[in-house]
Order: structure tokens, then sequence, then C-alpha cells
């Protein structure tokens, strides 16, 4: 009885805070990537011809996410009867893009005017735990141009 | 040094090629931290913890690959590449690597 408590409890809270959570990170996500536009990210490995010269750096973005109870719940359904796991999608698509604005975030600040070669890898940090946390690295890198300076 | 991920800078030329410089790092992740993460667990969300711990582990990997360039005589670093596995369980490595050279 009381295992049953606990478990629905986990799940309700885990559904409640991880969709608040959810709701206020792409709702910040949403605003930031606005604010970022201004600066194009490329996945090409060129250079701006109209710069003779530039300075160039590596910049970098990671951000490391859980999944919630009840998320996992649903995915553990999911593994039963196969198909599409919605569940996890909008928890890699939220790593992702967090990752890339934290990287043009950075390129910003060092008063880049493009972003090149842009390369995203994502790993599972909790591979292997079996019950333990399911959560997921991502990493966000690339060169960041910006005009020459003196 | 500069570090880049591409081949290329305008206006500079590479004048000398030092081949594959690279550095690693394995971190484990301390139980302080894996207490907070199973918190998280349950909420879901960022877990402040391992990204700083995962952002410092690069910064380490890339400061020893930049030490191996200096020791050559290079001054950039082009095309650098990560990667990331996880060798035993709740340890990481973090491994950067490029190509060394002169830039002029």
């Amino acid at each position: 009885m009381i295992d049953v408590a606990i478990f629905l409890s986990l799940l309700v809270s885990g559904y409640l805070f991880g969709q608040f959570f959810e709701r206020k990170h792409y709702r910040s996500i949403l605003e930031r990537e606005k604010n970022t536009l201004h600066v194009p990210l490329l996945t090409l490995k060129v250079m701006p011809s109209a710069l003779k010269r530039c300075d160039a750096a590596l910049v970098t973005g990671n951000v490391v996410v859980s999944v919630d109870y009840f998320k996992r719940f649903l995915a553990g359904l999911r593994a039963i009867v196969g198909g599409r796991v919605k569940s996890y999608e909008s928890l890699v698509d939220r790593a992702r893009r967090e990752a890339i604005l934290r990287m043009k975030e950075q390129a910003i600040g060092r008063g880049a005017v493009v972003v090149t070669n842009v390369r995203i890898e994502t790993s599972s940090i909790s591979k292997g735990q079996g019950k333990a946390i399911g959560s997921i690295e991502v990493l966000a890198y690339g060169t960041a141009i910006s005009p020459f300076r003196p | 040094m500069i570090i880049t991920n591409v081949e290329t800078i305008p206006g500079k030329t590479i004048s000398k090629h030092f081949g594959l410089v690279q550095g690693n790092t394995i971190r484990a992740k301390h139980v302080g931290r894996d207490i907070m993460a199973s918190f998280k667990n349950i909420f879901g969300g960022e877990l402040t913890g391992y990204t700083e711990l995962l952002s410092e582990s690069r910064d380490e990997a890339t400061d020893r690959m930049v030490a191996q360039a200096e020791a050559l005589g290079a001054n950039a670093i082009l095309n650098v590449r990560f990667s990331t596995s996880s060798v035993t369980q709740g340890a990481a490595e973090l491994y950067a690597y490029g190509t060394a050279v002169l830039l002029e």
C-alpha cells in the first residue's frame, strides 16, 4: 500500500514539476533564440568571403539534462508496445537547443558575426547504470568569426 | 594560441604542420552531486553540477592539448574535435584533438 502511494506521489510530482520546468525552459529558449537571431550558425566549413582578415576562436556550449519520473514511466510503457517516444523527444530537443544557445551566447560575447562549422554531439552519461539517472549531455561547438582587431 | 575547428583562417597562412595534438581527462562524479542528481531525476531538468563538471573537464582536456601544441612550437590548433565516452560506470572520458600548426 505504502509502495503504491510512494509510486503515485512520485509520478504526480514528476508530472507537475516536469511540465512546469519544461514550459519555463521552452519560454526562455524561444526568447533567447529570438534575441540571438543576428548571429547565423553554419554547419559548413566556409569562411565569410567579405572578411579579408578575421579572428577565429573555438566556442562551446554544453548542458546535462535529466528526464523526470513521469516521462520515464511513459517511456517504459512505450517500450512494451513500441513506437515514438514523444516524452523523450522534447527532452533531447530542449537540451540541444540550450547547448546551441550557450555556444551562441559565448560567441556573441566575443563579438562574433557568424559561427561556422557547428558540430553537435550527444552522449548518454549514465549508460549501463541500470535504473540510475537517465541523463544526457549535449555539447555544441563551432568556430566564432569576428572582425579582425589589431 | 588560436583554437578553431575549421581548416583555414582568412589572412593567415600555414607555414608549418606539427601533426596531431591531443588531450584527455577522465572524471568521476562525486556522491554529493549524485544525490542532488537523483532528486532532479524525479522532477526533471538540468543537472547543473554535471554540466559544470563536464565543462571543467573538457577545459582541462583542451588545456592539455594546448600544452602539447606549445611544446611543439605551434601557435594555433586547427580542426579541433571533441569526443566523450563512458569508460566505467560513473566516469566519463573527455577527449580533444586537433592539428597543431604555425600560422603567419
